[in-house]
């Protein structure tokens, strides 16, 4: 720090450091004001928050508990095949309506005094809303039409499901910018998507790293030996790190090559020519995508990452629980075609990612490192100087031009 | 065989296996199963759903051999122990030579600088063959109710 009289924990003015993007103050990674400011400007603001997959809610009735930010939702299919979402919190007094991961139902019902809600999250029924024997109940004007469930607006694209406290919102493909939608939707690509199972994970860092790490191609070799051990990554790869117009997006890809360059991976301090996996099917990839790479992943503001690791694919639910801490709710998928020798392909590469994952636990473990290192030291910031003042796409990976983008966006939304 | 002795060598087997873990001596815990032997930790959730994604999802020798060589050698977590505590085993029936049976198990880790927390409250759901007279896992389900995973699950259960 520049200044001579040193600050106090906590007590900082939220102005970030004059030397701009090339660095981040930890301030924004530790502060409780600071969530509850992005709450409001970024996941109630003006952006598009996953909420699930339209394969978790096939029919009228089916409903999936979500999360728009910290603030929980439920996800609900109607008679007529709508989606709608609204908050999990009863218009009466605040009791969380459901308390299930997914299901069915005709209708929702608080369990506490049985307010009754519609499959749209209308308010259809009310206990003695007249009172019993002229007394009581609700006042004369009480109109069910105003104390429904807070509802959002909803968008669906290739059978992915957001929603927005804004009304005003762009589609999809605008929201995306068209070369992180070429991406999403090398994804999903029109089949029709097959869950196969969830993964649920508390990482004990700050929401934002998490996307942070995936804008860091820089990490990729380093942090994760196995992608080198075995041969998965090799310097001179072709790779790309995209980055939508606004900053806020991103999609990190590499193409699995079949030579390994020796001279610049022997660079990679990982690197062993006497590892062999025994089993290699794990590191298969079965072409099956319309797209250069086998590997994309998408860091979709703000909530939102896509992974298509080789065969792998899944969703990944940022939800923040605190500034130190975030939930992560993973959605494994396949294709509704796949035969069982894919769907087992795809199970088998899963030991790839996941919180025990040969390269999740890692990202896992490096961000608790990194929340850990801001908590327990004198408060500072983080140099974000690698590849200089570069913004926005690049074809290298050597290079934190990605993240310096998402600050860009993030500092004029939070007016930091 | 009655099913009490059978029972008493599954704890018996069980309790080698937690010890070879808990002590670390990861490159042991291969040997407790059979050569196409089937390792997941699933949870609970997905097992009651039918949905198959695990955790870990192990088919044969040479991905459970992979996956300790890759825990070994390239694997980046911090320190930790791990203590397993198995009970309620209970053999549920044998049939052409395969012993099915199913366990509780509570799995402790302690990191160096926090208090020692239950990373999972699970139940194995077991089929053992025996192979020289020596009981093997020829699958070993590990159906975990701790939906949500603290930071990451490192070590096999």
């Amino acid at each position: 720090m520049d200044d001579a009289a040193p600050r106090l924990r906590n007590d900082t003015d939220f102005r970030w450091p004059e030397q701009g993007l090339q660095v981040i103050p930890d301030w924004i990674y530790t502060s409780e004001e600071i969530l509850n400011r992005e709450r409001e400007r970024i996941f109630k603001g003006h952006v598009w928050n996953f909420v699930g997959l339209e394969a978790e809610i096939p029919k009228a009735g089916d409903f999936k508990r979500s999360h728009i930010g910290d603030i929980g939702v439920i996800v609900s299919r109607a008679e007529d095949g709508s989606i709608h979402v609204f908050e999990n919190r009863c218009a009466h007094r605040g009791a969380e309506i459901c308390r299930r991961h997914n299901g069915s139902n005709a209708e929702f019902v608080c369990p506490y005094h049985q307010w009754t809600y519609g499959l749209d999250g209308s308010l259809k029924a009310v206990p003695f809303r007249r009172g019993v024997g002229k007394k009581g109940g609700m006042p004369g004007d009480f109109k069910m039409e105003e104390h429904g469930l807070t509802r959002l607006s909803v968008t669906t694209h290739r059978g992915v499901i957001f929603a927005s406290y804004a009304s005003d919102m762009e589609s999809i493909p605008e929201y995306l910018g068209a070369e992180v939608l070429k991406d999403f939707e090398a994804t999903f690509d029109g089949r029709k998507l097959k869950i196969l199972g969830y993964y649920r994970n508390l990482i004990p860092g700050n929401w934002k790293m998490y996307h942070e790490n995936l804008k860091d191609p820089y990490h990729a070799t380093l942090l994760h030996s196995y992608l080198v051990v075995f041969n998965l990554m090799v310097a001179g790869q072709k790779s790309t790190m995209t980055v939508d117009p606004t900053g806020r997006h991103g999609s990190m890809g590499s193409a699995k090559g079949d030579q390994v360059d020796e001279t610049d991976t022997s660079q990679m301090r990982a690197y062993r020519s006497d590892m062999r996996l025994r089993d290699p099917r794990i590191v298969d990839f079965v072409k099956e995508f319309d797209s250069p790479w086998s590997v994309t992943m998408l860091t979709i503001w703000p909530n939102m990452i896509v992974q298509r690791e080789l065969n792998t694919l899944g969703t990944r639910q940022i939800v923040p629980r605190g500034p130190n801490e975030f939930e992560l709710n993973w959605t494994m998928f396949g294709y509704e075609g796949d035969d069982e020798a894919m769907t087992r392909h795809r199970l088998r590469q899963g030991n790839l990612m996941g919180p025990s994952g040969f390269l999740g636990l890692e990202d896992n473990e490096a961000i608790k490192f990194v929340q850990d290192g801001l908590r327990h030291s004198t408060p500072e910031h983080g140099t974000l100087a690698l590849g200089g003042t570069e913004e926005g796409t690049t074809q290298h990976l050597i290079t934190e031009a990605a993240i310096r983008s998402m600050y860009r966006h993030y500092r004029g939304v939070m007016e930091l | 065989m009655g099913t009490t002795e059978l029972r008493g060598e599954i704890e018996d087997f069980n309790y080698a296996y937690a010890d070879a873990l808990d002590c670390g001596r990861l490159t042991e815990w291969p040997t407790y199963f059979t050569e196409d032997g089937f390792y997941c930790i699933r949870s609970r959730e997905n097992a009651d759903a039918g949905l198959p994604v695990g955790l870990v999802y192990c088919e044969g020798m040479a991905m459970l051999l992979d996956r300790i060589d890759a825990l070994i050698h390239t694997a980046m977590f911090e320190p930790r122990y791990y203590r397993h505590m198995i009970s309620n085993t209970r053999v549920l029936g044998v049939e052409g030579g395969v012993i099915r049976s199913e366990s509780n198990y509570m799995l402790l880790e302690t990191l160096i600088d926090q208090n020692t927390k239950i990373l999972q409250a699970g139940k194995y759901v077991d089929e053992f063959v025996k192979v020289d007279g020596k009981l093997k896992l020829k699958s070993r389900d590990c159906i975990y109710d701790s939906l949500i995973v603290q930071t990451a699950l490192i070590y096999p259960v």
